[in-house]
């Protein structure tokens, strides 16, 4: 393992706004963490998926990745250089990112070719006079007609815009490319091409891939491995067929069964997660699942379980998870 | 075990989707509706008027003839005289290039300067944010009018001193305005782009942030020009506007009020000039807001 990318005890916290009364007593204010002590690597090439619920902190985990929150402990390292602190430049171009809604995605004000081309001059990726040449490779990189180069994103569809937000982030040349709901917003017959596009891209310009969804079935189309993140900490770390063959952790499990599949028919009031995720201000005592999990025991309420297995590339957060022999 | 239809994917060509053929953005200028034009028709001859007032006026508008005051419309004083025996027609036409001027830097500076400030503190926060929303509210909190009046007096009657007033006064509506637009476009997803790729905040906010607030800026805009010329307006006919004897409409209104029962076109025609001017630009600024929202 050459650890390309290195996530290691990774840990984001916002500031709570808290109430007049509490800060006149002087209480400090309530401290969320979003992103709680998550450890990974990844292979130049490679791509992982990460999946969770709404709110499990996996945006946050790419924000602090690419740099846009800060890391409150732990740390990023890309191809064995510290990230920390503020990143130049150079070094934010090196991890880039396609964002989750194509209506916003976009700079309403600017065309195809002046966004693409504001980044192609600021970072002196080609030369001036190659500019307007780059930009429609970049469009054919993403199998868009140089047509739409003087399109505003009003006049785009959202697979187009999609593309488009792949192409800026690929303008920049990184080495790797996080997908945050890539492709969530669009049809679904839309998804399939620009899932297709982004495996292809992988491929061709060796890129890391992190793609995160909340679509079990879109993760395992794209990822070699996946992440299961609940409240801000990983669960399950495997490779993404053993993962979907034989979960470990009762939640993957929950989620598997919780997605909708063909030709089944789910009786009303019949799902595998019990309630809501409780509040990151106020986590249990011990695993965190334990509330909602149906193997809950008394060693859960004590101690909370570290993401271990038989090697580094099988690990689960539960006590129970490799009870059985792994398949 | 679930087995999730990630199959359906397999084999869709990286592109399915229809391809546009070649697109002509229509300009914003070509998508105005039909009432910017004529708004745009109105205020023009306003400004016509006013660059030619020396040329089309038939008489000098401070030319007193104490033996013709008061006279009624005739072939040689259109709109009559007033009390002092001044052209009425040829006052009101040079009041043009009193009134037009200052109402608009009386509403083009306080727009530059609130939207200006309003972005800085939206997309800054923190103590940026603090010193320019707490002057503001400071500003806010006198009576407009009353600052107007104040300003003046301290600044000594005038022109310059109306746009000055007006300017210092303004400027917290457009602030506020483009703070909240900043406040919302800040955490858009494009910004967020821009970021990642490593630009400056200086040219975030001048190229990503700035040209999807400044519409706001630009629909508000034309209404206060009416607002600043009213103003002017109201100050002239208090006695606190433009010193006489310069002609500008609201001191006509002025003048002419006393004599509103014989000589009713003396206060009313300046009164009207003031409405078309008003009509030209609320149509420029609906039309405006029309545009920019389709």
């Amino acid at each position: 393992m050459s650890d390309f990318l290195e996530i290691k005890d990774v840990t984001v916290t916002f500031k709570v706004g808290s109430t007049i009364a509490a800060r006149l007593k002087g209480d400090p204010p309530p401290i969320l963490t979003a992103v709680d002590g998550i450890s990974f690597e990844a292979d130049r090439g490679e791509s992982i998926g990460i999946v969770g619920e709404s709110g499990c902190g996996k945006s946050t985990l790419a924000k602090a990745i690419t740099g846009l929150v800060p890391v409150a402990s732990g740390s990023i390292h890309l191809d064995g250089v510290d990230l920390a602190g503020k990143r130049d430049r150079a070094t934010m171009r090196r991890i880039q990112m396609v964002f989750q809604d194509p209506s916003s995605s976009l700079n309403p004000s600017l065309t195809v070719e002046k966004m693409l081309s504001e980044l192609l001059r600021v970072h002196e990726i080609v030369p001036r006079e190659k500019i307007p040449d780059r930009c429609a490779e970049l469009l054919e990189l993403v199998e868009l007609p140089p047509s739409l180069l003087t399109a505003l994103p009003r006049r785009l569809s959202g697979g187009q815009r999609q593309r488009i937000g792949i192409a800026r982030a690929l303008a920049l040349e990184p080495e790797v490319l996080i997908a945050d709901e890539a492709v969530a917003a669009l049809d679904v017959s839309v998804q399939a091409p620009v899932l297709n596009l982004l495996n292809s891209l992988r491929e061709n310009l060796g890129l890391t891939l992190m793609f995160i969804s909340h679509d079990l079935a879109v993760v395992r189309y794209v990822s070699d491995r996946v992440v299961v993140m609940y409240l801000g900490r990983a669960v399950e770390d495997r490779p993404t067929a053993e993962l979907f063959d034989n979960p470990r952790h009762p939640y993957t499990k929950a989620l598997m069964a919780a997605a909708p599949k063909f030709g089944v028919k789910k009786k009303p009031g019949e799902s595998a997660l019990k309630g809501e995720p409780p509040s990151a201000l106020d986590l249990p005592s011990g695993c965190r699942f334990r509330p909602r999990c149906p193997l809950a025991a008394e060693i859960c309420e004590q101690t909370e379980p570290d993401l271990t297995g038989p090697s580094e590339i099988e690990r689960a957060a539960c006590h129970f998870a490799w009870d059985e022999a792994p398949a | 075990m679930t087995t999730p239809p990630s199959a359906a994917y397999e084999g869709v060509p990286p592109t399915i989707e229809p391809l546009e053929v070649p697109i002509g953005e229509r300009g914003l200028w070509r998508r105005m509706p039909k009432k910017v034009w004529v708004g745009v028709g109105i205020v023009a001859t306003y400004v016509l008027v006013a660059l030619l007032a020396p040329v089309i006026a038939p008489y000098d508008p401070l030319m007193i003839d104490p033996a013709n005051s008061l006279a009624s419309p005739s072939a040689d004083h259109l709109l009559g005289t007033d009390q002092l025996g001044r052209d009425i027609f040829s006052r009101l036409l040079y009041a043009a290039r009193v009134d037009l001027p200052i109402g608009f830097l009386g509403a083009f500076l306080p727009a530059i300067a609130g939207t200006i400030l309003g972005a800085l503190a939206g997309f800054y926060g923190r103590w940026v944010d603090t010193v320019i929303m707490r002057t503001a509210d400071v500003v806010q909190a006198f009576p407009a009018y009353i600052l107007v009046i104040v300003l003046v007096f301290a600044l000594g009657q005038g022109a310059r001193s109306i746009i000055i007033a007006f300017t210092v006064l303004a400027w917290v509506v457009y602030a506020r305005i483009i703070r909240g637009e900043v406040l919302r476009v800040r955490d858009l997803d494009y910004v967020h782009a821009a970021r990642v790729a490593g630009l400056r905040n200086l040219r975030i906010l001048r190229v990503h942030v700035f040209p999807n607030v400044i519409s706001q800026t630009i629909v508000y805009l034309p209404s206060d020009i009416v607002f600043a010329t009213l103003a002017l307006a109201s100050f002239s006919f208090l006695g606190l506007g433009i010193p006489p004897p310069t002609a500008e409409w609201g001191a006509m209104i002025a003048d002419g009020q006393p004599f509103i029962t014989t000589n009713w076109w003396f206060a009313t025609v300046p009164g009207l000039a003031i409405v078309g001017l008003g009509l030209g630009l609320s149509l420029i600024a609906e039309g405006f807001e029309e545009a920019l929202r389709g």
